[in-house]
């Protein structure tokens, strides 16, 4: 190493500064390359046709009239697939008993979950398609359907795979300490809840889509994608198509939301790639509303049983529950569906001290939609549960939940520590984090405003949420199981003849900023102005491999390898340097675009001229002197299997007690996630986070019948957050750099999603409790506000 | 049955001659047949905003309305915001707030704020909340939406 290393203690011109995207540009001129908007030459259109029943035998399949409408190219089934794709399965070696059944891309002689693709049809346009699949005539004998995730393992109920002996998927059980001691004392109060999570989606605005075009002059499958992870899906392809991996390339421009719903292996994609394949023609596949809502992964489902105890001054001693979570029929592939289950069994009480855990998750198949990982994994589970019964617990002991909490809270000063359950943590400031919360709401205040408020009839509430995020992951998440999921990420940077820098990074862009964050790393560290660099993300053939974005990993690891290649690039310039200004390479330095004398700051010969000199002129240069003027360096998280962030979060609420409508007056979240690279971005990073956690803890549910049919599946009937419900959100900072990385970045963007939830169940309650009830059923509708209020005293 | 019709639309200030399917839709036909992709489709009922734009001087939702209902009128898109005015100033306080992530919901939104501020609406944040709440937005708070319309409704066009 030769060139003076970046300095951090004064700011950098990019780093810290709430610098504007340059995504932004071409987004607001209406020049977005999102998939739909390309268009091939003789491409075709993929429509499907779905399982109206959640269970049914396939007797028969009657396309006579479908096949003869003008336009139609071409009609497949699932059998049609067999042999051409080889099947798939989602599970993963680190879950130890993990079961799921083989997967094809179409339903091929049973369907299992109302939505599931059944045939696909190609035409000319997508509306030519969408007309002839309305005319198959599906024959199905219905089958019952396995629907109630409480009833799963019943014997009495249907099994949905006959290889296995139940609907029992995964079962994991943790044990520490000793719960029933606890129990056994006098000393000690315990509460007791049950929490039953409903389903929701992403709602990605735009929805799932792809374009696969095959050429077989060179047996080479192109894939447009809008989604997270590009190297994950060529392995994807590539194995299951049997294409060699190289000549697979998948391509991500614009992706309009991922969230988690777009980093899964989906039959209508794998199938719109098989029939490019087989047919030598682009094919498009955009997934309308419907659909998204009857295949695009569900989250959540879970219904948990669970108690605290504590000691009457405020000490948590034990935590024990039950989780039973519905993941649909299978397993989804290859992330498997068993990590949000798992996730709760890691996560949940992590912020506290809590000597004594026992908890079981049983994952179970049922005749929906697959349940999959998506943002904030795990995380509004673990804490909507353990602060949920801290706020019980406070209040069976009389006690000011903050005050339990401050008590209970892993102190700030005994990092590193471990987990009951485990995880290693480091670097976290739950302490500060919660000080300053209380700070910037002004807790007191508000306290008595709402005392005094309701002497005048009015219901208001506050709610809190200490919680920890899983971030920057290491290959113990995925890769570590046998999944083909990269944990580190790779950067290139190259400087270019006209002076100005490339950088092509394996993570990706789904508008987070991750590529504005990643020129603002490249441009300080280099030392060059940020509208001097360029940024590629999202293609499998112009970057280095790499995972991708997802688990909040795209600054702290992405950003890290732009970091490192950055110092490593401008190492090798300040070589050529030396050499050509005749000085050693450690008193020149690199700024605004231009060498300098490090001492005295002076220019001595701008990028382009010693940029233009090497790649035109190598005559000027020393015959053995081999000047590299790009540099490529990894990164990957070693030491820990996750870097932890730490948030407290509050929420501020009144319950309408005639409808049952909460409306949310106001939202604090302080969240660490190390050092913050671009607070705007941050910022509204966790903004978006606690809306869609505000969706979830009050609007949002994929609800069911009985038999399995899915009721709501349109934007009319979904609701989701609107900006006139949501509040003001304040956002408070602490930054703790992760030691594990030498910017110190950690991940950002599931901490609202996974606090959110948190808040607004504990403010509702915190109204319902003085009334004599409790409602921890989310969303918390306002039906099911009215139904707990029937029972009220008022 | 006839199903074509031939129309003429003035989109972004041309004037475009086209034979449409009758039940085709305004958004599909500015997507597809004049490669004007800038508007988006979120839902196709209606409801999310993503395909909100300009049509004689009223936003409407362009995926309820056919293409051939647009015989003879002038639509601007997000391709065909001025580069000047309020509408610049508008896109200008976008980027600055950072009220676009995806950038999905963005042509929609652009236009529903416009129709806001050209009628006069104030810088007043609530009455901001509910005029933009016919256009969903899953990646931002919408926080940094309305604050970077709020800022124009402030301070007009910079001189
Ligand atoms: S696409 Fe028109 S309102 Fe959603
Ligand atoms: S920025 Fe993605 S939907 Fe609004």
């Amino acid at each position: 190493m030769t060139g003076p290393k970046f300095s951090f203690d004064k700011p950098g011109k990019y780093i810290g500064q709430p610098t504007e995207r340059p995504d932004t540009r071409r987004l607001l001129k209406g020049r977005g390359k999102f998939v739909d908007d390309i268009q091939l030459p003789r491409m075709l259109h993929a429509a499907f046709l779905r399982s109206p029943v959640a269970h049914a035998k396939i007797k028969s399949i009657d396309t006579s009239i479908a096949e003869n409408i003008k336009g139609v190219v071409k009609i497949l089934k699932g059998t049609d697939f067999i042999g051409i794709v080889e099947p798939y399965v989602g599970v993963l070696s680190h879950l130890a008993g993990l079961r799921s059944a083989p997967q094809m891309p179409l339903a091929v002689d049973t369907v299992r979950w109302q939505g599931e693709p059944v045939v696909m049809v190609i035409a000319n346009s997508r509306a030519i398609a969408e007309d002839a699949a309305s005319e198959i005539i599906l024959d199905l004998e219905d089958l019952p359907a396995a629907t109630n995730t409480e009833k799963a393992l019943d014997k009495d109920e249907p099994v949905i795979h006959s290889e296995f002996d139940s609907n029992l998927a995964w079962e994991r059980t943790v044990d520490v300490g000793n719960v029933d001691e606890v129990y056994a004392r006098d000393d000690v109060v315990t509460v007791e809840k049950q929490f039953l999570f409903g389903r929701h989606t992403g709602v990605t605005l735009e929805a799932r889509a792809t374009i696969a075009n095959y050429d077989p002059s060179e047996n080479q499958l192109d894939i447009y994608y809008s989604g997270q992870a590009p190297h994950m899906m060529q392995f994807i392809y590539a194995k299951h198509l049997d294409i060699p991996e190289e000549n697979v390339r998948v391509t991500a421009h614009d992706v309009g939301g991922a969230f988690g719903i777009k980093v899964h292996t989906y039959g209508d994609e794998i199938a719109t790639a098989a029939a490019a394949k087989l047919m030598e023609r682009p094919i498009k596949f955009l997934a309308d509303r419907y659909e998204s809502f009857m295949s695009d992964i569900h989250a959540r489902d879970h219904v948990i049983n669970s108690k605290m105890t504590v000691s009457k001054d405020g000490k948590i001693l034990a935590l024990e529950y039950d989780d039973l979570t519905g993941i649909g029929p299978f397993s989804m592939y290859p992330r498997t569906s068993a990590i949000e289950a798992n996730q709760v069994l890691n996560l949940t009480g992590g912020p506290y001290t809590i000597p004594n855990y026992r908890a079981n998750a049983k994952v179970v198949f049922q005749n929906k939609n697959m349940m999959c990982q998506y943002r904030a994994v795990g995380h509004p589970i673990a804490m909507a549960l353990c602060d949920g019964l801290l706020e019980e617990a406070a209040a069976a002991i009389n006690l000011d939940s903050v005050e339990l909490r401050k008590r209970n809270l892993i102190p700030d000063d005994t990092y590193p520590t471990t987990s009951t359950t485990g995880m290693k943590l480091d670097d976290l400031s739950h302490q500060k984090a919660l000080s300053k919360l209380i700070e910037m709401m002004d807790y007191e205040k508000l306290k008595k405003e709402n005392a005094d408020l309701k002497k005048q009839g009015m219901y208001r509430g506050i709610g809190f949420c200490s919680m920890i995020e899983v971030t920057n992951p290491s290959p113990m998440f995925y890769g570590i199981g046998g999944a083909p999921i990269a944990s580190q990420d790779g950067a290139t940077i190259r400087l270019d003849a006209g002076g100005g820098i490339h950088v092509a990074s394996s993570v990706t862009e789904q508008g987070q900023g991750t590529n504005a964050v990643l020129a603002q790393v490249a441009a300080d560290v280099f030392g060059v102005d940020m509208d001097r660099v360029q940024v590629t993300t999202g293609d499998t053939k112009t970057t280095p491999y790499g995972g991708g974005t997802w688990a909040s990993r795209g600054a702290g690891i992405g950003g890290e390898a732009v970091y490192l290649a950055a110092e490593a690039l401008k190492d090798q310039v300040l070589d050529v340097a030396g050499v050509m200004l005749q000085s050693k390479p450690e008193d020149l330095n690199i700024d605004n675009g231009h060498v300098i004398d490090n001492l005295s700051k002076e220019k001595r010969m701008s990028l382009a001229d010693l940029a233009r000199t090497v790649y035109y002129r190598g005559n000027e240069l020393p015959s053995d002197m081999s000047p590299e003027l790009i540099a490529t360096r990894h990164f990957r998280v070693t030491d820990t299997p996750f870097v932890f962030t730490n948030g407290a979060m509050a929420a501020h609420v009144e319950l309408d007690i005639e409808t049952g409508i909460v409306k949310i007056l106001n939202f604090w979240a302080v969240e660490d996630c190390g050092r913050v690279i671009n607070p705007m971005l941050v910022d509204e990073q966790i903004r978006g986070g606690v809306v869609q956690g505000i969706g979830h803890a009050l609007y949002e549910e994929c609800l069911y019948s009985d038999d399995g049919q899915l009721l709501n599946t349109t934007l009319a009937d979904y609701l989701v957050p609107m900006a006139t419900e949501m509040p003001e959100i304040h956002v408070g900072h602490i930054e703790t750099p992760t030691k594990t990385s030498v910017l110190g970045a950690k991940g950002a963007g599931e901490a609202g999603t996974g606090g959110a939830p948190a808040c607004i169940i504990n403010a509702v309650n915190d109204i319902l409790r003085p009334l004599g009830v409790t409602n921890y059923q989310i969303p918390m509708t306002p039906n099911r506000l009215l139904d707990t209020l029937r029972s009220a005293k008022i | 049955m006839v199903d074509t019709k031939t129309i003429t639309v003035t989109v972004n200030n041309e004037e475009y001659t086209s034979t449409v399917n009758v039940r085709k839709n305004l958004i599909d036909y500015l997507r597809e047949d004049l490669g004007l992709t800038g508007s988006h489709v979120g839902c196709e009922h209606g409801v999310c905003g993503a395909c909100t734009l300009d049509m004689n001087g009223q936003t409407v939702r362009s995926c309820l309305i056919l293409a051939v209902q647009a015989d003879g009128m002038e639509i601007t898109t997000i391709e065909g915001l001025p580069s000047e005015g309020i509408a610049e100033e508008l896109k200008k306080s976008f980027a600055k707030n950072n009220a676009l992530q995806c950038g999905y919901c963005t042509p929609g939104m652009l236009s529903s704020a416009l129709e806001y501020l050209n009628n006069g609406g104030r810088a007043n944040k609530e009455e901001i909340r509910r005029h933009i709440s016919g256009n969903y937005c899953r990646c931002t708070g919408y926080q940094a939406i309305v604050e970077a319309i709020y800022d124009v409704a402030e301070n007009g066009v910079s001189k």
